[in-house]
């Protein structure tokens, strides 16, 4: 099966005030139809810029985009804005973070929905208030008739978050990129949101990108995962693969963090000690290695790629020194 | 929707009340000067001030004399100007109203178009020649001064170039009332509505821009551009309605200052008697009646284009009607 979206060797360099900043390297990752692609790792990774550097939503002027992506076989990379305008919202949607601002605050949010479903199909503006109702009523808001015509401000927060969820599937979207789409929200709500999300993009026959710092999610939602570090996918593979055998350290501090589902809630749970580097950084060695509890000399020279079917990891640890340093989890 | 609009007339009708109370107090009541004499002008008799100060009561109680004075301003309309030898103040004023607010008005439409012209296209076009460009022009209306503009706009369209075929439509300084000629009303004001519009399209034009440059970078614009909308529906419907606000604020304000007369010197230059000169001679000669009239109307027209932005403001912004 050819993926949906393919992207190669991407690479986002931003131009600010104290010189070009590189916020992704070289970056590769693939989404297949119908499957739920996970990109996780901490804050400032460069986790959304690497997904809306595809759809053209950075600052064009600002940043040069390198390398390559197919959407559906066709290039979609440095694509005029005339051009994308009609991928987007149609074909890949976005669900950003932050429900508090990602709607306009003057507009009501049906006529919000509405317009991007006139933006990209010739139907009525009855027929897509009517369309609006139903998508409100999908995503689980009460009262959608009513919903329609409330402002943003007059919804909480999961429920705005609901209205941009059922706005990026108002098309059909082949493609959602969810932004962190829960991290605003409170922990009940954010159950409910995922599952929400899981259903109708499985419903609505759409792909979905989700990007998150959150193991646990990932564990719930996805078929595969990307971890990003440092501007870098520092290990791929599908779930199983990394949940049973995580090969990069970071990965397994990633997967140290998430709280045990059963028993008490630890009262802290193990994060990892340091700080990423900044974006401007440029030693070739491994970015982790600083904070890395396996670093040998070696990590200050590019490490090599290891490569087993799908499963990758930008990492020289071998089999048996993993193995040695973290033993695998047996699946529960 | 409507309980705002009523709980702002309220609101004004008391702030009205306030203002006219307290500019009565400064002019009437200040201790030490003799209200009475001050009306009666520099050089006039005793029995002239006695006079004076038994018409308008000066010699009863102050809530009397409140009552008084605004009963002739406002009922009988005789307020009359010693200064100016007997002239009735309120006709005077009423004269005066059209031609400012002609004069005001006209700028408006101009300065408000002009600026969301200026704004869209700068923000639209930001960081290129036309944005730079843009900004240079702006920042040269900012500083030029109006009466030199107005000078300037005069010598040429009435003197130097009057006779060719660019300005020999330009008719003489001065007012031509709506009622007496349509189009000679519009000739009159055209060069006065650039003249004063100028500085104020410079002014919005440049806080319109830096609005909307801060409007892009909100999150709900990149979900406008992730939902596939055209950069004009965007800009319009999506940047522009939420970057308005702070410049209906300053519309309300420099409407209200410029109709109760801060437009003075453009008056001037072009021979416009309207409120600003009213109020700068009445000012001059001490003429109390025609100033408490002028104060008085000035401060109504401030404190209504107030009330009609907070009108507009519950128009725009739904959080506001809350
Ligand atoms: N417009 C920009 N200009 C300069 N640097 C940027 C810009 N946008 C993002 N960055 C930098 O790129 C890096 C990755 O950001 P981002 O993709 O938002 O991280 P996250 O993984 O949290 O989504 C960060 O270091 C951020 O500071
Ligand atoms: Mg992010």
């Amino acid at each position: 099966m050819s993926p949906l979206l393919d992207v190669r060797h991407l690479r986002v360099t931003f131009t600010t005030d104290g010189g070009p900043v590189t916020a992704v390297h070289d970056v590769s990752f693939a989404v297949q139809p119908g499957e739920v692609l996970a990109v996780v790792g901490e804050s400032g990774s460069g986790k959304s810029v690497s997904l809306l550097s595809v759809l053209g939503l950075v600052d064009r002027r600002r940043t040069v985009v390198e390398g390559e992506a197919t959407f559906r076989g066709e290039p979609i990379l440095g694509l005029s804005e005339r051009a994308l305008r009609r991928i987007r919202g149609r074909d890949i949607a976005l669900i950003s973070q932050d429900p508090m601002t990602a709607l306009t605050p003057v507009h009501r949010i049906g006529d919000q929905i509405a317009e991007q479903i006139r933006a990209h199909e010739r139907v009525s503006r009855h027929a897509a208030r009517d369309r609006t109702v139903a998508l409100l009523r999908d995503v689980n808001i009460p009262m959608p008739e009513r919903a329609v015509d409330r402002y943003p401000h007059e919804l909480s927060g999961g429920m705005r978050q609901r209205a941009v969820i059922a706005m990026a599937l108002s098309c059909n979207p082949a493609l959602l990129v969810a932004d962190e789409p829960t991290t605003a929200l409170d922990t009940t709500v954010q159950a409910q949101v995922l599952d929400m999300l899981r259903r109708l993009s499985a419903q609505h026959g759409s792909s979905v990108v989700l990007i998150t710092h959150d193991m646990g999610v990932v564990a719930e939602m996805a078929t595969r995962v990307a971890v990003m570090y440092a501007g870098r996918i520092v290990e791929t593979g599908t779930v199983a693969e990394l949940f049973d055998d995580p090969w990069h350290p970071y990965t397994w501090g990633l997967l140290d963090s998430i709280p045990p589902l059963t028993g008490p809630r630890p009262r802290r749970l193990p994060s990892i000690a340091g700080m990423p580097p900044p974006p401007g950084r440029t030693e070739p060695g491994c970015p982790f290695a600083p904070r890395c509890r396996a670093a040998m000399p070696i990590c200050r020279l590019p490490p090599p790629e290891q490569v087993a079917g799908g499963h990758r990891a930008l990492c020289v640890l071998d089999a048996p020194t993993r193995a040695a340093l973290r033993p695998p989890r047996v699946a529960a | 929707m409507l309980a705002t609009v009523v709980a702002r007339l309220v609101q004004m009708a008391f702030v009205m009340f306030g203002i006219s109370v307290l500019v009565f107090l400064i002019f009437f009541a200040t201790p030490g000067s003799d209200p009475a004499a001050r009306i009666a002008g520099r050089n006039a008799s005793p029995e002239t001030v006695e006079q004076i100060r038994h018409d308008f009561g000066f010699d009863r109680p102050l809530p009397v004399q409140y009552v008084v004075m605004m009963k002739r301003l406002f009922v009988t309309r005789d307020l009359t100007s010693f200064v100016n030898r007997g002239q009735k103040v309120i006709p005077e004023v009423l004269d005066a109203i059209p031609a400012t607010l002609s004069l005001v008005g006209g700028a408006a439409v101009l300065w408000v178009l002009g600026s969301l012209a200026v704004g869209v296209a700068a923000a639209a076009l930001r960081d290129t020649a036309v944005d730079r460009g843009l900004m240079i022009l702006s920042l040269i209306g900012i500083s030029a001064p109006v009466f030199w503009l107005g000078e300037v706009a005069n010598l040429l369209s009435q003197s130097r170039y009057h006779d060719t075929w660019l300005f020999s439509w330009v008719p003489g300084l001065g007012y031509v009332p709506l009622s007496e000629s349509v189009s000679g009303w519009f000739k009159a004001l055209v060069i006065p509505w650039i003249t004063l519009a100028v500085l104020y399209i410079g002014i919005y034009g440049r806080v319109l821009r830096a609005n909307l440059i801060e409007a892009y970078s909100e999150d709900y614009i990149r979900t406008a551009r992730a939902k596939g909308l055209s950069p004009t529906r965007i800009m319009l419907r999506h940047a522009l309605r939420t970057s308005l606000l702070p410049f209906i604020t300053m519309f309300g304000l420099d409407f209200g200052a410029l109709v109760g007369g801060a437009a003075l010197l453009t008056e001037v230059v072009f021979g416009i008697n309207g409120i600003g000169r009213l109020t700068f001679h009445a000012l001059q000669n001490l003429d109390l009646p025609v100033i408490l009239a002028t104060v008085i109307y000035a401060s109504f027209f401030v404190v209504a284009a107030n009330a009609l932005v907070d009108v507009l403001y519950a128009v725009i912004d739904p959080r506001v009607r809350a």
